[in-house]
Parts: structure tokens; C-alpha cells; sequence
């Protein structure tokens, strides 16, 4: 076995082998589905559970609090005595709920940020898919979170979370486009939809400093973006505490709840790793073509660990967002998006164009 | 001035989307329920539903000897309790006809200017956490808590002192009082710049209150909307000016007026106001006379027959107090005439044609406290 934590394409092949020689093909297959599965898993509820400590404290640094700091060494395990206490509640039955869809739609949120996640780079041969056509899969895929959250509005029986509901569509739907349309402007540059590709070509220098104008517009409109199609604050109006008590999941409580609460941290770390991998160079260490001493020095720290640091620097940057900023209004928010970051996202592609056209990028 | 014109009103139909906002809901701050119509997110009207923590105060203030009456308007408008105290106070004092020692005016004087501030830096964190922006809430908190220690020190009590008595007050000032109110403005002069730059120079602030929820000063007088809300629409209403009493027609202070009309208006009145309320404390702090904390007085208080009348300015607006005495130790009939209970009337005339969201910022802008609505 050749176990490499800077390259586990070996390790994964080692795994391949090893379980083609004890099983049929078929059988192999079935078995690195459930391997990689689980292990989504696990990573999903880790990663998660972390989310929700590190908003915490963050959000107590910025309200000159302390934040949790009993359960655990400085509270690190507040979130999971959270989680068990939700896993213990009582599912509240609601009356004349649509059934179906009211439990149907925890599971379409959670699994619509799942199946993303699946396209991420985390380093160097660790990714579940590498499809050509990665961004568009991860696009596509992300975007079915909002059906989980209109059905859930929808099947409360609740006319706040219908309200949400119908202000999330609305958001997401228009946010949508100005997140594909950023992540298009660096494809102009990459040449290539591939995460795997996207990455390896940022090895002499990232993205943002390669097209350095357009791509520093691209990376804000997509920070923006991204902020509000994962409805976090100042774009929260599908969950506006002081207007619609908790909009979309008002009536959920529970586990069903917790699916919610889980999959909006989770889709916050998603847009942070595609925003780290798309403009920041995912994995990839920081490189200066030409200072070759420099570089071998940044080779030596892991790429999962620069992936994990652009990605927190990214979530952290939000959670700032989410703690400073007062809400907006929904005619604000949509004004926001069609008047501004679509013009400017639409001139700057273009440009980008231009750029690559005339060779104008590093 | 510009013309403002308000969506007239419209028959409520069977077909309407309704939502009741509370009575438990995070935007009323209490037990308000507003049933408010809509269309998609557009509020055609409301109706405000008063009484879900209707105490009967008035009723029981006719059982209640006057001392223990102050007890009571404590639990009227909660963030202004020590003005509500010296309104009674005051009622007493003008119907036996006594004068309060000078040391008593200042005291009063500067506890009610403490209690202005106190209140308007919850309101600034309510005001904040209403529009979405939480770490507000916490800043405020954070500034409160001095003027709470200094009223602990002093009064016994942090949030309802009563600590005014007909004649006086309960007992004298703490001897670290002066030191702690000097410690306290320094503080929050520092502090209320922080407030500017994280609520007032935002531009999602600025869009979310610019121009929404519009009161006409013609609206405001009509309706009675006093406080710092009527002076937001520049309807100069200010009891302190209009009517002096204790010590305010001998210190300096300017009444905030903003004539934009709108919540942002409303916002820059009682941002305003702080620091009026600390320029006139400061006057007073270090020139309180020496002399008794109290009037002497018998030791029942009866009241001559008659009607009496007096009005104080509250931290929301002008609260009067009213009182018929058939000349017994308590009084025949008390009415008390709160600023919250008036403000309330014009929220559904100036928030028709608005959002949601904006409905949550005009409420938060009328400043509205619920046992002051329902007494």
C-alpha cells in the first residue's frame, strides 16, 4: 500500500485492487458505493455538526459574547448534545398537512446538497465524481434544494411558511443565474467544466489572480450570490425570524427540523468549496511561477488541508455577512439581482472573453 | 415638505389572505396581535386586537392608596418606569400644592434623562434585530447594562425602581452615583458611534427605512402620535419644551426634529435624543444641590376633591395622567393616557401599501411596548 496524503490516486487504486481480487467486478463496485457513501456520510454530519459550533462562536465574537463553552473544552461538544437533543424530540403532527410531502421534503433538501458535494475536489484524487461537466452537475443538482423548500412551505398548512416558501423560490430561482453566470466567467478562462481540470490548471497561479479583474468581479458577485441562493443572512427572507416567526420549516420539529438546519450549513460549505475550488484553486497550494523554492516549500502543505483553509475563509467571510448586515426586503433583494448582478455579470463574461481572447490573463 | 398621500381604505373581503402576527410573534415584542390582510406580500390593512395583557390597572389603581399607585405605573411602559413614577409624582404634588426640595427636581431629572437613554438603546437593539442585523441586539444590551448597575446602586432595583414617592424620592443617591453617570457618558459616547456605524451608514438600512411607513405632520397631529415618533414627521411635541416641568425649562437642550416623515426619520430622532439626553445630564450631574431627598408629607395622602391632570414626556411620547378625587385617600377614577396606546392607532393608516418587512420596521419605528398599549 502506498499511502500518499499528498496524492490518493494510489491509495485509491490500492482499495480498487484489493477488493477486485477478493470479489466479482459487480460486487466490488457495489461495495465502493457503499464505501464512499458511508464516508460521505460521516464527513456530511462531522462537517455539519462543526458548521453549527463555528457559526456559534463566530457570531459570539462578533456580539461580544463568549458562546458556548460548558459542554466540552471551550463547548466543542454543544452541538452534538444539540443534535442529540432534536433526535430525542417529538415529531409534531400537523393537522391537515399534505403528509407526504410535508416528510418528503427534509429529505429532497438534504439529498439535493448531497449529491453536490459528491462533485467536490477535496484534494488530489479524493473526489466521489469527476464528471467533464462537473460545474453544470453541481449547478443542476444544488438548484433541487428549492423544490424541498417550496413543498415544505407548501405542505405545512402554515401561511408564514407558505410566504417563505414562495420568497425562497423567487430568491433561488433569480440567484441562480448569477451564481451559474460567475462560474461561467471562470469556465471562459478555464476552457474546461471539469473540477478535476479547473484545479490542475490553476497549479502556476489561481484563478483570481490569472484574470485578475473580471474574475475578482466574478469571485464577489458569486460571493453575493451564493450567499443568498444558500438563504443566508442579509438574504434570509425565506426564514425571516422577525417577520415570518421561522418561514419554511415553522412547523417542522425534530429530526425533520435538524435535516433543515443540517442542509443549510452544508449547502453554505458547498458554495464555500466550489467558491474555493472555481476561483481559489481548491486544493492546489499557493504557487508564483518562477520563485521554485517558494512553491516546493507550499507543496509540503497538504492539499486537503489548503482546500479545508479556503473553504473555512470562505464560510467564515459569510458567517461575517450573516452578523453585520440587517435583512433586506424581498423587492429589494430581486432588484438587487436583475438590475444589478446580472448586468454587471453578463458585461463582465464579455470581458472575460476579451481577455482570454487577447491573451490579456496570466 | 412633501406631499404625502396614504392608500385609503379598503373593504375587507372574504377572499383576503389574513395572517395574524402574534400575539406571539418575535416582531411585536409582547402579546400585540395584529391581524393584518394581504396581497401576495403587500398589507391592504390591520387591524391591531389590544387586551391580551390587559391588567386592569386603572380599576386597580381606584383600590390604591397614591404611593401605591406609582407601584403600579411601573408596569405600565416598563423601559420608562421612573417617568411614569414622576408623572404620578407629579400629579400629587400639584394637587397638595408642595414643593419638592431642588435635590429632588435634579435626582428626578437626571433618572428620567437615564431612563430616556436606557430605553432608546433597547429600542436601537430591537430596532436592529427587526430589520435582520442581531449582533444589534447585543450591542445595545451590552450599554444598558451600565445605566442598570447605576439604578441598582442607587434605587435598589434595575428595571422597575419605583423609586419616586409623592414629595421626593425613596432615598437619597448612592454616593458612587455621580462617578458611575460621568464613567457611564463617557462610555457611551464612544459607544453610540459604533451604533452609527453598524445600523445608521448601512446602505440596506438605509433602503429599508428610507421612505417606508410615511406619517404627514397633519397625520401625526390627528392621530396624536407624540414622541419621538410624532417628531419625526416635525410636529414639534415635546412636554419637556411645551410644558416644563422639575428641572427642564432651566437646562439646555434642543428638541429633535426630522421632517423626512419616515422610519428612518423616527430612527434619527432617537439616535438624536441620546445624545440630548447625555448633554442634559451632563448639566446636572455635578450640581446637585445639597438638602433633604424628600418633602416633608403626612402621612396619609389625601387628595382635595377635584380633577387633576398631568402630563410628562415618556420615553415613547406624552403620557398624562388623569385623576377625579372625591377627596378620600384613594383615587375616584385614574386614566392614564400612554403613548404607545395612541402611537399603535396610526400603524395600519401609515403601513397600508407596504411590505411585510416594512410593517415589521414601521412597528419597530412607533417603538410600541405592549403593557403600555393595554395597561
Amino acid at each position: 500500500m502506498t499511502f500518499n496524503i499528498y496524492d490518493f490516486t494510489s491509495f485509491n487504486r490500492w482499495i480498487d485492487e484489493g477488493l477486485n481480487s477478493i470479489m466479482s467486478p459487480t460486487w466490488a463496485l457495489i461495495t465502493e458505493m457503499a464505501i464512499i457513501g458511508i464516508v460521505f456520510l460521516l464527513f456530511y454530519a462531522v462537517v455539519g455538526l462543526f458548521l453549527v459550533y463555528a457559526e456559534r462562536k463566530v457570531c459570539a465574537f462578533m456580539q461580544n459574547r463568549v458562546g458556548p463553552n460548558r459542554v466540552g473544552p471551550y463547548g466543542i461538544f454543544q452541538t452534538i448534545a444539540d443534535f442529540i437533543k432534536l433526535l430525542m424530540k417529538e415529531l409534531v403532527y400537523i393537522k391537515d398537512s399534505d403528509k407526504l410531502l410535508f416528510n418528503l421534503a427534509p429529505f429532497i433538501v438534504i439529498i439535493a446538497s448531497f449529491m453536490a458535494l459528491s462533485a467536490v475536489p477535496f484534494a488530489k484524487g479524493l473526489h466521489a465524481i469527476d464528471f467533464d461537466i462537473g460545474i453544470l452537475y453541481v449547478i443542476a443538482v444544488s438548484s433541487l434544494g428549492v423544490v424541498g423548500i417550496l413543498l415544505a412551505g407548501w405542505s405545512s398548512n402554515n401561511k408564514y411558511s407558505l410566504i417563505g416558501a414562495m420568497r425562497s423560490g423567487a430568491q433561488i430561482v433569480s440567484y441562480e443565474l448569477s451564481v451559474g453566470l460567475s462560474l461561467l466567467t471562470i469556465i471562459v478562462l478555464a476552457g474546461t467544466m471539469q473540477f478535476s481540470e479547473i484545479v490542475e490548471m490553476q497549479r502556476n497561479g489561481w484563478f483570481i489572480f490569472k484574470g485578475h479583474i473580471p474574475a475578482v468581479i466574478a469571485f464577489i458577485v458569486f460571493l453575493i450570490a451564493s450567499t443568498a441562493e444558500t438563504n443566508r443572512g442579509p438574504f434570509d427572507l425565506a426564514e425571516a425570524e422577525s417577520e415570518l416567526t421561522a418561514g419554511f420549516h415553522t412547523e417542522y420539529s425534530g429530526i425533520k427540523f435538524a435535516f433543515f438546519f443540517l442542509a443549510e450549513y452544508m449547502n453554505m460549505f458547498l458554495v464555500a468549496s466550489i467558491g474555493a475550488t472555481v476561483f481559489w484553486g481548491g486544493w492546489m497550494p499557493f504557487h508564483v511561477s518562477g520563485w521554485a523554492g517558494f512553491n516546493t516549500i507550499m507543496d509540503y502543505i497538504p492539499p486537503f488541508v489548503w482546500y479545508i483553509g479556503k473553504t473555512a475563509f470562505i464560510i467564515w467571510l459569510m458567517m461575517l455577512f450573516k452578523w453585520t448586515f440587517p435583512r433586506l426586503r424581498i423587492d429589494q433583494l430581486l432588484t438587487l439581482e436583475w438590475k444589478y448582478l446580472l448586468p454587471i455579470n453578463l458585461v463582465n463574461i464579455l470581458f472575460m472573453a476579451f481577455l482570454v481572447l487577447m491573451h490579456w490573463h496570466f | 415638505m412633501k406631499e404625502i398621500v396614504n392608500l385609503p381604505v379598503s373593504k375587507i373581503e372574504e377572499e383576503e389572505y389574513h395572517i395574524n402576527m402574534g400575539p406571539q410573534h418575535p416582531s411585536t415584542h409582547g402579546v400585540l396581535r395584529l391581524l393584518v390582510s394581504l396581497q401576495g406580500e403587500m398589507v391592504k390593512s390591520l387591524k391591531p386586537h389590544c387586551g391580551y395583557i390587559h391588567r386592569g390597572i386603572e380599576k386597580m389603581c381606584e383600590k390604591d392608596t397614591y404611593p401605591q399607585v406609582i407601584h403600579l405605573t411601573d408596569r405600565m411602559d416598563y423601559l420608562s418606569a421612573h417617568i411614569n413614577n414622576h408623572a404620578v409624582c407629579l400629579l400629587v404634588e400639584k394637587a397638595l400644592e408642595i414643593e419638592v426640595p431642588e435635590r429632588v427636581k435634579y435626582i428626578r431629572t437626571i433618572m428620567d434623562e437615564l431612563t430616556r437613554i436606557q430605553s432608546h438603546q433597547l429600542w436601537w437593539s430591537s430596532f436592529g434585530m427587526d430589520l435582520g442585523g442581531l449582533t444589534c441586539f447585543f450591542y445595545g444590551l451590552r450599554d444598558r447594562e451600565m445605566i442598570l448597575d447605576i439604578w441598582e446602586e442607587t434605587t435598589g432595583s434595575r428595571f422597575l425602581q419605583s423609586y419616586n414617592c409623592p414629595g421626593g424620592v425613596m432615598q437619597d443617591i448612592h454616593p458612587n452615583f455621580q462617578k458611575k453617570v460621568h464613567a457611564f457618558i463617557k462610555t457611551f459616547k464612544k459607544k453610540i458611534k459604533d451604533y452609527d456605524r453598524l445600523l445608521s451608514g448601512n446602505v440596506i438600512f438605509e433602503n429599508r427605512s428610507q421612505g417606508v411607513g410615511l406619517l404627514s405632520k397633519e397625520d401625526a397631529i390627528s392621530y396624536g402620535v407624540t414622541g419621538p415618533s410624532g417628531r419625526g414627521s416635525g410636529w414639534s411635541c415635546d412636554i419637556r419644551k411645551v410644558e416644563p416641568y422639575s428641572m427642564y425649562s432651566q437646562v439646555h437642550f434642543n428638541e429633535v426634529l426630522r421632517y423626512e416623515c419616515d422610519t428612518y426619520a423616527r430612527y434619527m430622532v432617537r439616535m438624536q435624543e441620546m445624545h440630548e439626553s447625555m448633554n442634559i445630564i451632563e448639566q446636572l450631574i455635578d450640581n446637585i444641590p445639597e438638602g433633604d431627598h424628600s418633602a416633608k408629607m403626612k402621612a396619609v395622602i389625601k387628595l382635595p376633591a377635584g380633577e387633576y391632570f398631568q402630563r410628562v414626556e415618556s420615553a415613547r411620547g406624552e403620557l398624562g395622567v388623569y385623576v377625579v378625587s372625591d377627596g378620600n385617600k384613594t383615587p375616584y377614577r385614574m386614566k392614564f393616557r400612554t403613548p404607545s396606546f395612541t402611537n399603535l392607532g396610526v400603524l395600519d393608516h401609515i403601513s397600508r401599501g407596504m411590505k411585510i418587512a416594512d410593517l415589521v420596521a414601521i412597528g419597530a419605528s412607533l417603538d410600541l411596548v405592549i403593557p403600555d398599549i393595554d395597561r
